[in-house]
């Protein structure tokens, strides 16, 4: 018996998998409460996150901080699209919204698009000089564009209301909306991975020295990776945005601890592993949301504890560290969790396996 | 024969440092020439001079007649230069076919060069923009691969790797390394290959093996053979010309019995003292 599926049968468990995870998310949506559809929402959007750094940090091994640049364009610009225009004239109280957002109302689909473009373009020109570095030159470099993006939206306050941030964006993004794009940034992502191309910035991640030497334009594959991540950012930062209903320049928003939380995530599901991202978008979601009951009010021997504000990060931390201890490479590692994987584990579960 | 390489005058200066002064030599088409010289005589920054590492200070290195002085690392390959490196440098946490397979990569994504390779005959990959699109949405792209992947398991075949190409390249003993870093060479599709010290770490057996296999190479993939190397007795049984480097200065050229018999080689290998005793 070989060890590996054909692709037919690889191809048939793929769509069962995805028809199962849509049929479950049909009853999530129906049985579940609103607080339940909403983690399970942004479950999707943190995974896209994820996805899209893993192709940055992962798979190209170029060290980006500037990931939560991207995603506040594409929040900023897909929010201030879909805005009513009435609802922008009540919400820009310091300056007068400037062209071309006064005039404009989209539907969620062009304009998360449009996002997506925006920061793919920025993506491009911040990927342009910055990728002339390397390792830590490059982290502290893109670090600070992200800051500079920030620093923008604090102050460009006819297009982004400034420090007051944007109100009631409509709440478009859904359970489906988002696993939808997740869905669309995995086999974008996985598809460029398995080919030829995503062979190439496996190699420049190994040994750019020897990639070069291979025929690879190591610029040129850093910047088309830097900007299809940067255009899976921006959707993402729509999504993020449209689930929000509200977004402004503070750092713990969309600013620095929002490219921290989401390098949490893919390290915690394994540096360059795609399906390890989506498992660290899922657990960071899940556990951020579940320790919350840290922070309430609690009674132990009947002694009284107020609750202590930012409790939960600290014990989160402190499983991050734990998870370092034990998997050092994530989760995953850099393998994928695939058909073939999970087969040849059943196999040698149940002891049939001759090798 | 017909001159592949050509190294025109090509000085190297670091700062003060005359790494490479005034090499002018060539490789013949089809030989297996040799190059060495102690340590620190700047036999590898030949190599990375002409790999596009390093824009010479002064002279030109032609490629079957081309200039290719400015040509970029991964131009270089595409026109049909590989080479290994001295020191180990396999992409190791990617398979042994991945790593084969990456090295053809440039067929479908490297276009700029395009003009070099029509003048030398050799441009029919027709690598253009759109082939990133075609990988992602598998149009027509699943066939390339299936050639790709025959092209290295063919080679990976013929170098007896054949049965570790679902390994890691990490995993693999030395000697296998080695050989996997000369199969990757290969797979560019390179008509010259530039070796790097391959026999370093391996036992007199081994490289003895891998003179006879260099040899096999040169005529299975009719390519041409430039190789730095400290193992005499591995410089002298498998090159056809000997070119010794000192100090940054070409001090001889000949067969591997003329140079043997060189004064100057003697003496840069022992020191002028000792050549008396060598003679």
């Amino acid at each position: 018996m070989p060890m590996k599926l054909s692709n037919r049968t690889n191809f048939i468990l793929t769509v069962a998998l995805v028809f199962f995870v849509w049929l479950l998310l049909f009853f999530i949506n129906g049985h579940m409460n609103t607080y339940m559809i909403r983690i399970v929402s942004l479950i999707g959007i943190y995974g896209v996150m994820a996805v899209s750094l893993t192709l940055i940090n992962g798979i190209t091994g170029i060290f980006s901080l500037g990931h939560s640049g991207f995603i506040a364009l594409g929040a900023y610009t897909s929010a201030l699209l879909t805005m009513s225009i009435h609802q922008k004239e009540v919400t820009f109280i310091l300056d007068k919204v400037a062209w071309p957002f006064n005039s404009v109302q989209l539907p969620f689909l062009p304009a998360t698009i449009i996002g997506g473009i925006v920061a793919a373009v920025f993506s491009f020109l911040i990927g342009w000089p910055s990728l002339r570095l390397s390792g830590d030159y490059l982290a502290i470099a893109t670090l600070g564009f992200s800051e500079i993006i920030r620093i923008l939206a604090l102050n460009l306050r006819s297009i982004t209301n400034g420090a007051l941030g944007l109100k009631s964006i409509p709440q478009y993004t859904n359970v489906w909306w988002s696993w939808t794009w997740l869905l669309i940034t995995v086999l974008f992502v996985g598809s460029l991975v398995n080919s030829s191309f995503g062979r190439a910035l496996k190699a420049i991640r190994e040994d750019r020295v020897a990639a070069a030497s291979m025929g690879i334009n190591i610029f040129k594959h850093q910047l088309l990776s830097f900007v299809i991540g940067g255009f899976f950012a921006g959707i993402s930062g729509s999504l993020y945005a449209h689930w929000l209903t509200t977004i402004d320049p503070r750092t713990t928003s969309i600013g620095v601890m929002l490219t921290f939380n989401v390098l949490i995530m893919i390290v915690i599901g394994g540096l360059g592993s795609i399906s390890g991202a989506i498992i660290g978008a899922g657990l960071f979601a899940i556990l951020t949301e579940w320790l919350r009951f840290l922070e309430e009010p609690m009674k132990i021997f009947s002694f009284e504890f107020s609750g202590i504000a930012g409790l939960r990060m600290l014990v989160f931390s402190a499983m991050f560290v734990m998870v370092m201890i034990f998997w050092p490479r994530g989760i995953m590692g850099r393998k994928e969790l695939t058909w073939n994987t999970l087969y040849s584990k059943l196999r040698r579960g149940s002891g049939e396996s001759n090798e | 024969m017909n001159e592949i390489l050509k190294l025109d005058h090509v000085t190297m200066q670091f700062g003060g440092l005359t790494a490479v002064n005034d090499f002018n030599n060539h490789v013949r088409e089809g030989e297996i020439l040799g190059l060495i010289g102690p340590n620190g005589a700047g036999k590898t920054t030949v190599f990375n001079v002409v790999t596009g590492v390093y824009y010479p200070t002064k002279g030109k290195v032609l490629f079957n007649g081309l200039d290719i002085t400015s040509l970029k690392p991964h131009h270089i390959t595409h026109v049909g230069i590989s080479r290994t490196f001295q020191n180990i440098r396999l992409f190791q946490d990617m398979t042994v076919l991945d790593n084969v397979m990456v090295a053809q990569h440039h067929e479908i994504a490297t276009k700029d060069a395009e003009k070099y390779l029509v003048k030398i005959g050799k441009s029919k990959y027709g690598a253009n923009s759109t082939w990133f699109w075609r990988s992602v949405f598998k149009l027509g792209y699943l066939r390339r691969e299936k050639e790709m992947k025959d092209k290295a398991l063919n080679i990976l075949e013929k170098l007896g790797l054949r049965k570790l190409a679902a390994e890691k390249a990490s995993s693999l003993p030395y000697g296998e390394q080695r050989l996997l870093e000369i199969a990757r060479a290969l797979a560019t599709d390179a008509k010259l290959l530039l070796l790097d010290e391959p026999a370093a770490g391996m036992n007199p057996s081994e490289s003895q093996q891998l003179v006879q296999l260099i040899k096999w190479i040169r005529d299975e993939f009719k390519v041409t053979i430039f190789i730095i190397e400290h193992d005499m007795k591995v410089v002298m049984g498998l090159c056809e010309r000997i070119l010794v480097m000192d100090y940054g200065v070409l001090i001889a050229e000949g067969t591997p019995d003329e140079i043997q018999e060189n004064k100057k080689v003697i003496e840069a290998y022992l020191g002028e003292e000792w050549s008396h005793v060598a003679e």
